[in-house]
């Protein structure tokens, strides 16, 4: 994967799966030195300890139609690649939290990519799910959740066009706020 | 949050409009999104079926994702449901293909037979 965003897209895929209605996504800039942390948090229907233990085998996956996985050997693949771990906790019947860590100032960090494109995506794709974004760093801090959007729409459609396109440049913006200067790579 | 303002008008403005494009035939767009897409390059093809349909006002199309539908090695795929239920199945696709689809496909309803699984596996 090239960047980040990419990642997101793949991950979210599995807490889909998952039968998740409640996705939260974090990003936030923390700690000396400097470390970037993906975290994903959703209500799908969690793994065992056995099954955690194997998911970041390649030859690991839920999905019937083949059995080889590879969304989440990527993900700890390019964190493990810019000095960072990944991390997942689940239990059965309660949701996962999986968290990716990267070095930022690590060469070979990955960039951000295009994360408002992603996001909006995933809400038009999955317009029923509740999404909280959620992003930080010493600078500032963003949040967006859908629920409150949906509120604030009063029945108008998630996946409107306007609506998605607004949503998308108020991530952009939040993006600009938290982590300008700090990620570089913003464009 | 000062955009939320922005985001009510959005709203208002919507809403006087919809009474016109509420009725009619559904058409849906899929893309596949797995792990073997998304590393093929579907997420411009997503962005692009968008922006085409966006840039052209339509309104009756969705644009949504699935998981590997199971010929990697054809990906970015994604599946066209039409009104009466008929699937198309594109695949190789990029950004440029998906354009054509939505104007030769979606505007005037005529299958892009070269980009289709069935011409990709003669």
């Amino acid at each position: 994967m090239k960047d980040l965003s990419l990642h997101i897209m793949d991950i979210i895929q599995n807490s889909i799966v998952a039968g998740a209605d409640k996705i939260n996504i974090s990003l936030r800039v923390e700690g000396t030195p400097q470390m970037l942390v993906l975290e994903i948090l959703d209500n799908g229907k969690g793994m065992d300890e056995e099954f955690i233990r194997k998911v970041t085998d390649p030859f690991k996956t839920s999905r019937t139609t083949r059995n080889v996985g590879l969304g989440i050997p990527l993900l700890e693949q390019s964190a493990k690649m810019a000095g960072g771990e990944l991390d997942i906790k689940s239990e059965p019947g309660k949701g996962t939290t999986l968290k990716a860590r990267f070095n930022i100032n690590h060469i070979d960090r990955i960039p951000l990519g295009d994360i408002p494109e992603t996001i909006k995506m995933l809400i038009m794709a999955n317009p029923n799910i509740s999404w909280t974004i959620h992003l930080s760093s010493p600078n500032d801090d963003f949040e967006l959740d859908t629920d409150e959007l949906k509120h604030h729409l009063d029945g108008v459609s998630i996946t409107n066009n306007n609506v998605l396109e607004w949503i998308q440049n108020t991530i952009f913006d939040g993006i600009k706020l938290v982590y300008g200067g700090v990620l570089d790579e913003v464009n | 949050m000062k955009s939320i303002e922005e985001l009510k008008a959005i709203r208002d403005k919507t809403l006087k409009e919809m009474s016109i494009r509420d009725n009619e035939d559904k058409v849906r767009i899929v893309v596949g999104m797995a792990t073997c897409g998304i590393a093929a390059g579907a997420k411009p093809v997503m962005s692009a079926f968008i922006d085409e349909l966006n840039k052209r006002n339509i309104n009756n199309v969705s644009v949504s994702m699935t998981g590997c539908i199971g010929i990697c090695r054809l990906e970015p795929v994604a599946e066209v449901f039409d009104s009466s239920g008929e699937k198309t199945t594109y695949v190789k696709l990029d950004a440029e293909k998906a354009r054509r689809i939505v104007a030769e496909h979606i505007v005037n309803q005529k299958v892009v037979t070269e980009f289709t699984v069935g011409a990709a596996e003669r």
